[in-house]
Order: structure tokens, then C-alpha cells, then sequence
């Protein structure tokens, strides 16, 4: 099955490209140019991927990309003009899965989008422990005394990362690779404001973190069962 | 011995020597600084040499005309104490001792006659009168005289030897105590000889006047003094203590506080003062506002052209990519086209990646990123993304590496950048030799430097190379395709880290650019580890300048360069109409 990206877009020169690339790529496609719209889209079309660009008018991307991760765990991905540090980890913060900066070559957008709908599809029945919750990585389920915690994938994906090798400290470089899948070195602000944002949502004390735990000067590692 | 002896001595003594040196120092930097403490001084010196010559002056004054006054008295005593004896000594007989009866009963009557009785006497005082006689001398072998014949100085009486009247003031010893005595002498005839009378008034009373005047001067002058100082001081504050306000708000508006202002009492001077100082201040102020703004506004232009270029340029990209992506299918000119249209692209978007970057930078709106990283992994990441250029253009890089860790806090992204820059600089710049990267950390402080020995930079260009847009040699070709925003961005980098960005180069000799960096965050850097200046250079010969004159230099050309590119055919009906 194709894929299916929803792009939304107010150039329409640049939504009319992208449509081309994307649908070269083998990608279905659909045009949303305003910010207000997007949400009704994204009900409507059920897509796989959101491309958002962060300068819409209407409605502030931020808000936009805050109003689609509020009813839905849909990989995000932010076009922007700023890679300012602000903005980019505004957006991140918002719900945004990754960003591309523009200008941007067709094929590292390509490459971002399969990253992020890159599924792994045939796993074995896998359960791993990290911290005191219970990872279900096929069930795609996280459990912390039975109950469920609602994760996005790509929150999802980097718990499992950390917890599939529990006494591995990780890089924020290994982590952007494994999780995000960029070969070169990137920004590895999206690894701090997403383990941020994982946090918020696993810990039982942000401030103390028991899961996913910081190793000063490299990187983070899983907390132990 | 003595030596030993006095060692205490000698070191009391420098002890105090210095600290009075320090008290000196203390001292004159006290007065160097305070304008209250100069003028209070130098009133209280000024009017203390007054009041001194004024005293001085009274005091001679009162003191002169009291013994004036006693004189005149005095004398007119003696003339009336002369005429009052001189029925007595008229007729005497020159034997000695009838003279000294004589001269007891004449003495008497004086004494009794008193003093102050006569209204042209009064005024004189209490006195005791002398009789002598110069020429006899008694039984005894004594001078014949009847008082305190002692007393009376030798001065005088030669004076009334040579027949005339006289006085004089002398000190003499009675009974321990010192007396002043004012001493009267007049001839007296008789029928014998001339016989001399004396009065000795003793100064007491006018001594101890002329002690009251003095003392009352001594205390009126010091109260005096005393009294100037602390107006001197009230008034030098009035004056200085609005200066020195004055002087605090301007350090504080230097410092930045630009609403700062004087306050504004009454009409007077100080009052001028501080108006026109707030005025200068509301100016200042105005014109750095304005400042400010036009730089906001620029730089907002350049960051808003920026990112509003970036949309269109986007779609370009990709436009360009896919019909790079499809190139084989196009005849070669389109082909050739689509090639050159991607590649200056790139150039274009690095331009503009590196003008948004100097516009943060030149906002200051960059925050550093700091964390405690490994200097050698930046190094070798820079390494890994300029190897690319570097084998095309057949230069090596080696890299010189400490075996151990070093850490430093740092912004990694920028750091690596900082390296990429300075390598890819060195390729550029090195003409195919090795380039060099050697870094070192001292604990406090991490350098690199990166060494090229390509042509290296003619004096003064060192300084230049920071410059955005500058480049060495407008006539070398590029292989890295650099913005001429690097080195600029680069020390903007540095400086952002609290660091240096130097560098240093000579002809023929290639260049080094070392770089700085404080291993904690937030700490100075005061020495570089690693020398600007390579040790091996040959020592410096003078170099003879060739190039005052510019010569065009005559090159041959390759063949290539020579041949003509046929024009393409079009269509055939303009092929027909040529």
C-alpha cells in the first residue's frame, strides 16, 4: 500500500512541487493550503504523514502542529525556514517529529519521510522491561502497573531503542541515527527536546528521571528494571 | 656588638619608615582623588599664613605702643624725681659716705614723694629709683650708690657718663625669677660732679598684658582657623557633592543605564549643570535608540530576506533536482545545464545559509549550546566532512591528536564548524601540500591550529582574513566554494565561546589559523596552548617586495583554452537565413 502524506502548505508553487517529488517517490499526496483546514484534512484523509510547513497563514503552524498531535500520534514532520534554535525546538516541542530546513534537497525530504514511516513490520513477539514500565514492541504498547501510556512512534521508538540494549549508554549521534535515521552527523537538539517530551510522559518526577537517565557528557541510557 | 644592638633598632625604624610610606601613599592618593580635601587644605594653609602675619603684626603693635606709653611716663617720673632731688645734691659735700647719706635721704624722698601722685607722673607705675655716684668710690671699695645699683645696665650708664638722659630695657635675675625692667637714667648736678639717677620700672604688668594680648591672639587665630576649615568644607561640599553625583550617573549611564538623569534643583549653576547634562544624556540616548533600531531593522531585512527567500528557492531546488535526476534524457546543452543549474544552487544556498547565520550572529541572538565533549571527535568529524574536497584536490591532512581525552564545554555544532571552515580554507589556500591539524588542551584552555604551507598571506593580510567577503587573491580559483562568510562566522563562533580566533601567515611560508578555547564555559582564556607562530620557520631573510609594480603576467595557454566551441545548429530555418 502507498503511503499517504498530507501537505500543508501555503506557497503553492512549493505544494505543487512537492506533490511532484513525492508522488515520484511513490507517495500519495494530498494539498491542505491553510492552517484552519488541516485538522478537518487530517480527520477526513487519515494520512500516514503530516509534512507541515511551519509559516502558514490562518493559523500558526505551532498551533496547527499542537492541535494535530492533541487527537492524533501521527509523524509530524515540519518544513521551516528558521533553523533558528527557538523556533525549531518550539515546533519540536509542539508535536513535530522531525524538521527539514529549507531550502532542502528532494531526496533528504524523502529520506526524513521514510524514516518516519519506516514501521518495523515483521518483529517478533518482543517485551521489554525499562525503569518499572513494561514495553509490548509489536503490540506497540507501553504499560506501567497495567496501565497504558499513550506514546507517540516516535517516542515509542526511542524507548524501545534504549531498552533493547539496557546497559548501552547511547550518543545523541547514535540515537538521531537508530531512531531518526539521518547517516550524518544532525542537530541533536531533536534528541534532547524528545527525550524531553518522553519524559513528561514516562516519568513518575521529570526532574528525577528513572527511565530514560541522562550520563553526563555522552548521551542517555535506559534506567535499570 | 653594636651591630646587634642596634638590629632592633633598625628594624623599628624601617617598620615606621614604611608605614609612613604607606600612610604617604595613602595620603596622596586621597588627595589627588578628593577636591574637598585639596581646597579645605589649602584654605586652612592659606589663611593660617594670614592670620599668622596679622597676629604678628597686633601683637608688635600693642606691645610697642604699651611701652611707648610706659616710657613717656617713665621719663616724665624722672625728670620730675631729678627736680624733686636736686635742692638735695646741690650742695654736697664729695665725701663718700655723706654722699651716700646724702643720697638715702634724696632717695627717700622720692619714695615718698610717690609715684603717680603728680598728674604728669601718673601712668609710670611703681618704680625703684637709683643714686650713683661715677667718679667716688666709698670706704669699702665699692662704688658708691644707694638701690639696686645692679641692676641697672652698663649700657646706659656709660650713656649718662657722657652727660646726657637715656633708657633702656633689660632682663635681669631677682630671686630666680626673671623681671624686665625699663630703666630711666638722668644726670643730676650737683655741686661736685653730675650724679646719676636711675628708675627701675620694673615690666610686670605690661609683660603680662602683652601675654594676654598674645595668648588671645593664639586662640582667636586657631579658633578662627578652625572656623574656615569647616566653611571651607561646608562650601567645597555644596559645590562637590553635585559634581560627584554629577559623576556618578554619567559612570552609570556609560555603563548602560541609559535613563539615567541628574536631578534638577532651583536656578543655580548646578541646577545648569545637570540640565544640560540631561540633555546631552536624552541625546545620547535618542541617537543610540535610533542606532539601535536602524541595526534591528537591518538586520531584521537581511534575516526576513533570508527566510523569505528560502520558499521560492525551495521549489527551485527540487525543480532543479528532478530534472537533474533525469539529465540522461536531455540533449547535451540542457543536460550541461541542469548540472550547472543544481551545483550553483548549492552555492547560492550555502550563501544564504552563511548570511542568515552572520545576521543571528550580528543580533545577538545566539545562545550557546554548551556541553563537555571530546575536542578529538570534532576534529576528526571535521576531518571526515572536508576529506571529499581535500582528495580532489590531492591534498593530505594530518592530523595530530593527543592520545588521552580532551574535553571541553562547548557548543559541538559550532565548534565543528569552526574546523570545517579553517580546513577547507587551509585546502583551499594550501596548493596540494599537507595540511596540518594539531590540537592541545592545557587543562584551562583547548587549541587548534590548522597550518597550510601554501602561499601564505602578504603583512598585514592576517588581520583582513576575518573580514566577510574578503579574499586573498580575487584571481584563484575555488575548489571548495566558499561564501567568503566563513572565517567571519567562524570568529564570530569563537568569540561567542569566549575564545580566539588568530591568524598568522607569511609568503611562502603558508598560513596558520589557531583557535582558542576556554575548557569551561563561562572562564577567560589567558594563554593559548599551542603557538600562532610555527617554531620551524627558517629564520627570516628580507624579503625583496616584486610586487610594487603590477605585471601582467604573460601565461601560456593550453590548447584547450584555444579552441573554438562550434555554435550549435537550431533550426534549420535560421540555418537558412545565415
Amino acid at each position: 500500500m502507498k503511503a499517504r502524506v498530507l501537505v500543508v502548505d501555503d506557497d503553492p508553487a512549493l505544494a505543487e512541487m512537492l506533490t511532484i517529488v513525492l508522488r515520484g517517490e511513490g507517495f500519495d499526496t494530498a494539498v491542505v493550503a491553510d492552517g484552519a483546514r488541516a485538522l478537518p484534512a487530517l480527520r477526513e484523509l487519515k494520512p500516514d504523514l503530516v509534512l507541515l510547513d511551519l509559516m502558514l497563514p490562518g493559523m500558526n503552524g505551532i498551533d496547527v502542529c499542537k492541535a494535530i498531535r492533541s487527537e492524533s500520534g501521527v509523524p509530524i514532520v515540519m518544513l521551516t525556514a528558521k533553523s533558528d534554535t527557538v523556533d525549531v525546538v518550539l515546533g519540536l516541542e509542539s508535536g513535530a517529529d522531525d524538521y527539514v530546513v529549507k531550502p532542502f534537497k528532494p531526496k533528504e525530504l524523502v529520506a526524513r519521510i521514510r524514516a518516519r514511516l519506516r514501521r518495523t513490520e515483521a518483529e517478533p513477539a518482543e517485551v521489554l522491561q525499562i525503569g518499572d514500565l513494561t514495553i509490548d514492541v509489536p503490540g506497540h504498547e507501553v504499560l506501567r502497573e497495567g496501565k497504558p501510556i499513550q506514546l507517540t512512534p516516535l517516542e515509542f521508538d526511542l524507548l524501545v531503542a534504549l531498552a533493547r540494549k539496557p546497559r548501552q549508554v547511547f550518543t545523541r549521534e547514535v540515537l538521531l541515527e537508530q531512531v531518526w535515521g539521518y547517516r550524518h552527523a544532525a542537530d541533536t537538539r531533536l534528541v534532547n527536546v524528545h527525550v524531553q517530551r518522553l519524559r513528561s510522559k514516562v516519568e513518575r518526577d521529570p526532574e528525577h528521571p528513572e527511565v530514560v537517565l541522562t550520563v553526563r557528557g555522552v548521551g542517555y541510557k535506559a534506567g535499570p528494571p | 656588638m653594636t651591630s646587634r644592638l642596634l638590629e632592633p633598632v633598625v628594624r623599628q625604624a624601617r617598620r615606621a619608615a614604611e608605614h609612613a610610606r604607606r600612610r604617604a601613599t595613602a595620603f596622596g592618593e586621597l588627595w589627588r582623588r578628593s577636591l574637598q580635601l585639596r581646597v579645605v587644605v589649602s584654605t586652612l594653609a592659606l589663611s593660617s599664613a594670614v592670620v599668622f602675619v596679622l597676629g604678628m603684626v597686633l601683637q608688635v603693635q600693642i606691645t610697642g605702643q604699651l611701652l611707648e606709653t610706659k616710657t613717656e611716663a617713665a621719663i616724665r617720673q624722672a625728670e620730675a624725681s631729678a627736680s624733686a632731688i636736686q635742692p638735695d645734691l646741690s650742695g654736697l659735700n664729695p665725701g663718700p659716705d655723706s654722699v651716700r647719706a646724702r643720697f638715702t635721704s634724696a632717695l627717700n624722698k622720692i619714695n615718698t614723694s610717690g609715684s603717680g601722685s603728680d598728674a604728669t607722673t601718673s601712668g609710670a607705675g611703681a618704680f625703684e629709683p637709683v643714686l650713683y655716684d661715677p667718679v667716688g668710690v666709698g670706704s669699702d671699695g665699692r662704688p658708691i650708690a644707694v638701690g639696686n645699683w645692679q641692676d641697672v645696665p652698663d649700657g646706659l650708664v656709660k650713656m649718662l657718663e657722657r652727660g646726657s638722659a637715656g633708657y633702656q630695657i633689660t632682663t635681669v635675675d631677682r630671686a630666680g625669677t626673671r623681671t624686665t625692667l625699663l630703666v630711666v637714667g638722668k644726670p643730676v648736678n650737683s655741686s661736685a660732679r653730675a650724679m646719676h639717677l636711675y628708675l627701675l620700672f620694673p615690666l610686670t604688668s605690661e609683660q603680662a598684658t602683652a601675654e594676654v594680648v598674645q595668648s588671645t591672639l593664639v586662640v582667636g587665630g586657631l579658633v578662627l582657623l578652625l572656623l574656615l576649615a569647616v566653611i571651607a568644607n561646608l562650601v567645597t561640599r555644596q559645590v562637590v557633592r553635585p559634581v560627584r553625583q554629577a559623576a556618578e550617573i554619567a559612570e552609570r549611564f556609560a555603563d548602560g543605564s541609559l535613563d539615567e538623569r541628574m536631578p534638577v534643583v532651583g536656578e543655580d549653576d548646578v541646577a545648569r549643570l545637570a540640565e544640560s547634562y540631561n540633555e546631552m544624556a536624552a541625546s545620547i540616548q535618542r541617537q543610540i535608540h535610533q542606532l539601535e533600531e536602524f541595526g534591528q531593522l537591518q538586520r531584521r531585512f537581511t534575516s526576513d530576506v533570508s527566510h523569505e527567500l528560502r520558499t521560492p528557492l525551495t521549489t527551485v531546488r527540487m525543480a532543479a533536482d528532478v530534472l537533474h535526476a533525469s539529465r540522461e534524457q536531455f540533449p547535451p546543452g540542457l543536460s550541461r545545464s541542469t548540472e550547472l543549474l543544481v551545483d550553483e544552487l548549492d552555492r547560492f544556498e550555502s550563501l544564504l545559509g552563511d548570511l542568515l547565520e552572520i545576521s543571528r550572529l550580528d543580533a545577538g541572538v545566539e545562545e550557546l549550546a554548551a556541553e563537555l565533549v571530546d575536542v578529538r571527535v570534532l576534529a576528526r568529524r571535521a576531518h571526515d566532512s572536508v576529506r571529499g574536497i581535500a582528495n580532489s584536490a590531492g591534498t593530505s591532512i594530518v592530523m595530530d591528536l593527543p592520545a588521552e581525552e580532551v574535553t571541553a564545554e562547548l557548543d559541538s555544532r559550532r565548534v565543528e564548524r569552526i574546523l570545517r571552515n579553517l580546513l577547507a580554507n587551509a585546502i583551499d589556500h594550501g596548493e596540494g601540500l599537507p595540511v596540518e591539524l594539531t590540537l592541545r588542551s592545557s587543562g584551562s584552555a583547548v587549541a587548534v591550529t590548522v597550518r597550510d604551507r601554501g602561499v601564505g598571506l602578504r603583512p598585514g593580510e592576517a588581520d583582513l582574513v576575518f573580514n566577510r567577503f574578503w579574499r586573498a587573491d580575487p584571481s584563484r580559483n575555488r575548489r571548495t566554494g566558499g561564501t567568503g562568510l566563513g572565517l567571519s562566522i567562524s570568529l564570530e563562533d569563537a568569540r561567542l565561546h569566549g575564545g580566539w580566533l588568530e591568524a598568522w601567515g607569511e609568503r611562502g611560508y603558508g598560513a596558520v589559523f589557531r583557535l582558542t578555547i576556554p575548557c569551561r564555559h563561562g572562564q577567560e582564556v589567558d594563554a593559548s596552548p599551542l603557538p600562532l607562530v610555527p617554531p620551524d620557520l627558517p629564520p627570516a631573510e628580507p624579503v625583496v617586495e616584486a610586487e610594487e609594480e603590477p605585471v601582467v603576467e604573460e601565461v601560456e595557454l593550453s590548447e584547450e583554452e584555444l579552441t573554438w566551441q562550434p555554435a550549435e545548429p537550431v533550426t534549420g530555418e535560421r540555418e537558412e537565413a545565415r
